[in-house]
Parts: structure tokens; C-alpha cells; sequence
């Protein structure tokens, strides 16, 4: 007897929409494409900050345009949504032994969140939000 | 086959990683208030500009700035490839590349001021 | 016992007279509590004896009836009628050339287990009259959750990266070689490494995570993946920015 198996190709592009989780998956790794460009929003603001009091200013007016807006609501979306999923997964990457049995992965992401919390306050209370 | 050389920007990905899943957020409400016209005090010109000044203020704004960069850059390298581009060597060089330019302006920058 | 008539939908190859799979449709008389390949056993004792399938224990511990149904890679005798509309579609495991029906070839996957060497490797032979490799408890469960693993190949099914890149070493057997890494007895580390450390080692690896949601024994391959990573990681950094820090 013959053998002649048969092999199933994967579509190259459009693999991720075989099943909810692979377009999870996708989703959180396009938070990648905000995580960029705030970042080289932030160097633009160095920039402007390294020339000067009119060129900063200017920065901070061109914030407030629609498209500045639309821009950091829609990177704060997606950066809210790397965080998550990043805090989530750390118990995977780093479980925590003691002695006989593994802490929670609960306890550790909720650690993550606690410390994100106090963080995000301590930014907000030293930048003069509140 | 010898073991990879990933480790170095992986390194770079996972600790550009954790700092933006902690500090980005919070970054991007405080510009955001500034554009909706509740400048906070920290992003007024002055203060900033103090802030940037100080040795430990420009270390803040270099590490956040240059680890949010290769962590974008070596994950949009792995995306790309997951949406079906396959010349890996290229993207990797450009994304990496750009991470780079990227870190050496930062450092341009926060030394002038 | 209550009756149920289940479509069961199974993708046919029959590599002598086929250029391509086809499906084809069993009408099943199930009971209510039947699973899957009970359904199939149904088919192959009543309905048609050329359909063919692996399967052995019925209990979830061989490992060997796999396949996708409605999509999703899981043990057949696992997965409940119940849990299932009227309908079934039944197909051999993705990213697995198909032998016959719903046998799959697996040489691949078991070329890369034996790639990884899972099996303990000693830090130091002893003879029989030194006695026994003592372990504790804490160090046992350490690594306890990756030697549940039963080679079943799920979590390759699910992996969009294996897929993709049919080099990868892929999810179980990494996770086989982290249990052995990360067992006290063990002093094969270095060995391994050289094969999981590599390019089509750990780090094709993207973190989808889809191996861990499918595995039938909650061995967590993608959570022994990501150690992989990070160990690897430190290593690296020690191996070129610490030169003295080799042992």
C-alpha cells in the first residue's frame, strides 16, 4: 500500500479568523502599532521642548486639534488594552512557589493591578492633576 | 543550530512592556487633560522644562520613550509576520532600526535642553 | 436512556482513490451520555467499517483521539454530545498532514520530542547500592504539572505558529524539556538548551496561548514557554555581558 498524505495548507494572511482567540491574539499585538507612536509622540514633545518656549507651546495648542484628540483617546484605548493583557499573563511568565504550592495566578495579577493603581495615581498627584 | 541572539531585543520587549503597561496609561490622561484644556502643572513649559533639566528627569523620559519604542518594534515584527509578511530580515532591520534612531534622538534632544 | 440523531459531518481521505479530503454525513442514533468517538464507534461498527480513526483508552490518558471538532482541537473521547448542537463536524488535526481520514502523520512531532531528550538526564550516575534520586515534595511540584502531559498534540493543532512555521519545535515538547530542566535530579539543562534556545526553539514562540486553552490535562505549555523566555534570556545576558560569571 501506497502512502500519499494528504497536507492542508494554513492561509498565510487570514489565518486569525479561524477562531476568537487567534483574533484576541491579533488584537493585542496591533496595541503595539499605539504603544509606537506614542512613544514617537513623546520624542516629538522633547523635541519641541529642547527648542523652546514658543515651539512647546505650540506643541501643547496642536494637542487640543480633533485629530490630537481622536489620536490619544484611541491610543489610550489600546494602551488600556496591552495592559491588561499583559497584566493578565504574568503568572504564566512568572509563577510564584511557596514551598509545596503555587500562589493563585489570581493573587499575582491582582498584585499587577494594585501596583498599576498606585502608580498611575502617584503620576496623576505628581504631575498636579489633583 | 546554535542558540539565538533573541534574547537582546526580546529583553528589551518584555521590559518595554511591563513600563508602558504601568506608566503609559497614566501618561496619556495627563496630555490628554492638556488638550482638553486642563494643562496639567507638571506639562506647563516651565516645570517641564525643570523637569527635563534634572539629570533623573531626563533618565525618566529617555528609559520610557526608548523601552516603549523597541517594545513596538519588536512586537510590530512578530505581527507582521503573523499577518503574512514574510520577509523577516528586511522588517526586523527596519523596525529595529527605527527603535534605534529613535533612542539616539531621544538622547539628542534631552541633552540639549 | 434518551435517544438523540446526530449529524456527524467527518472529513474522508482515502490517500488510493482520493486527490482531496471530502466530508461526508452519518446520520448517528446517540445516547444522551455518549461522547464523540463513541459517536464514531457507532459509525465504524454500523455504518461504514472503512472509516478510519485512532483511539485506544476512551479515558482521556492514551492521547491518540485527537481531532478537530466544530473547529476545535479536542480528545473525541472527552468531548461530550451534550455539550454539542445536532450537528458535528469531525476533522482530523490541523497542521497535521492526513494519513487516512482522521489519522494524521505524526512523525514530525514525535522527531522533535525526541529532539528535546525528555527523559531525565542525571547530574550524577549513581549505582543501585547508592540508592535512590531523592526530591522533595516542593521541588516534585515544581515541574509536577508538565509531566501530565500525553503527547496528544492539541496544543500543535491550536498553535497558529506551528502552523505557520513548521520548524518550530512547538508547544508540548518545549514544555517536556522545561519539566526536565526544572527537575533537581536533573543535569541536562546545557543539552536542551542547545535545542530549545534556538531559532525554531522557544523563541517562534508569540504567545498566543491557544496551546494552554486546549490541552486536556492543564499542563499550561504556553505558561512553560514563556519560563523558557525568560530563562533563556538571563542566560544569554550572562553568557555575553557577564563572561565571568560562566561556570
Amino acid at each position: 500500500m501506497s502512502r500519499k498524505p494528504y497536507v492542508r495548507e494554513v492561509p498565510k494572511t487570514t489565518w486569525y479568523f479561524r477562531q476568537g482567540r487567534y483574533m484576541r491574539y491579533m488584537g493585542r499585538e496591533v496595541t503595539c502599532i499605539f504603544v509606537g507612536a506614542y512613544a514617537l509622540f513623546l520624542l516629538v514633545a522633547i523635541k519641541r521642548l529642547s527648542e523652546g518656549r514658543a515651539a512647546y507651546e505650540a506643541f501643547l495648542e496642536g494637542l487640543s486639534s480633533p485629530a490630537g484628540i481622536l489620536f490619544q483617546v484611541v491610543t489610550l484605548i489600546f494602551v488600556l488594552y496591552h495592559a491588561t493583557s499583559w497584566f493578565n499573563l504574568t503568572p504564566k511568565a512568572m509563577p510564584v512557589q511557596r514551598g509545596e504550592q503555587f500562589l493563585p495566578g489570581g493573587v499575582i495579577v491582582g498584585a499587577h493591578y494594585a501596583g498599576w493603581v498606585v502608580v498611575s495615581l502617584v503620576v496623576l498627584f505628581l504631575a498636579g492633576v489633583f | 543550530m546554535a542558540k539565538s541572539n533573541k534574547p537582546i531585543v526580546w529583553g528589551l520587549f518584555a521590559a518595554g512592556g511591563t513600563l508602558t503597561a504601568f506608566f503609559l496609561p497614566a501618561l496619556i490622561v495627563l496630555t490628554l487633560l492638556a488638550a482638553l484644556g486642563y494643562v496639567p502643572d507638571l506639562l506647563a513649559y516651565e516645570n517641564m522644562r525643570a523637569f527635563a533639566e534634572h539629570w533623573f528627569g531626563k533618565l525618566v523620559l529617555f528609559v520610557i520613550v526608548s523601552l516603549s519604542l523597541w517594545h513596538a518594534a519588536h512586537r510590530l515584527r512578530i505581527t507582521l509576520h503573523d499577518f503574512g509578511f514574510r520577509s523577516d530580515t528586511l522588517i526586523a532591520s527596519a523596525v529595529y532600526l527605527v527603535a534605534a534612531l529613535g533612542t539616539i534622538a531621544a538622547i539628542v534632544y534631552l541633552l540639549r535642553i | 436512556m434518551s435517544e438523540r440523531q446526530i449529524q456527524l459531518e467527518v472529513l474522508r481521505y482515502n490517500p488510493e482513490t482520493d486527490s482531496e479530503p471530502r466530508f461526508q454525513t452519518y446520520s448517528v442514533p446517540c445516547e444522551a451520555e455518549w461522547v464523540v468517538l463513541d459517536a464514531l464507534n457507532y459509525v465504524k461498527d454500523h455504518l461504514d467499517t472503512t472509516l478510519s480513526y485512532r483511539w485506544s483508552c476512551h479515558m482521556a490518558v492514551c492521547g491518540s483521539c485527537g481531532m478537530m471538532i466544530n473547529g476545535e482541537p479536542t480528545l473525541s473521547c472527552k468531548a461530550f454530545l451534550r455539550d454539542y448542537p445536532d450537528t458535528i463536524r469531525v476533522e482530523p488535526l490541523v497542521h497535521f498532514p492526513i494519513e487516512r481520514d482522521l489519522v494524521t502523520v505524526i512523525d514530525d512531532f514525535m522527531e522533535k520530542l525526541n529532539r528535546v531528550k525528555p527523559y531525565l538526564i542525571p547530574k550524577e550516575a549513581r549505582t543501585i547500592a547508592e540508592g535512590e534520586y531523592r526530591q522533595s515534595p516542593a521541588e516534585l511540584k515544581r515541574f509536577k504539572q508538565y509531566t501530565l502531559c500525553i503527547n496528544c498534540m492539541l496544543c500543535y493543532s491550536a498553535c497558529p505558529e506551528y502552523g505557520l512555521i513548521p520548524d518550530f519545535i512547538g508547544p508540548a515538547a518545549i514544555a517536556l524539556a522545561h519539566r526536565y530542566n526544572s527537575d533537581s535530579r536533573d543535569g541536562g539543562r546545557e543539552q536542551r538548551q542547545q535545542v530549545i534556545a534556538t531559532k525554531e526553539g522557544v523563541w517562534e514562540c508569540s504567545f498566543v496561548g491557544a496551546c494552554s486553552e486546549v490541552c486536556p490535562k492543564h499542563v499550561d505549555p504556553a505558561a512553560a514557554l514563556q519560563q523558557v523566555k525568560i530563562a533563556s534570556t538571563v542566560d544569554w545576558y550572562k553568557e555575553h555581558l557577564m563572561p565571568w560569571g560562566k561556570s
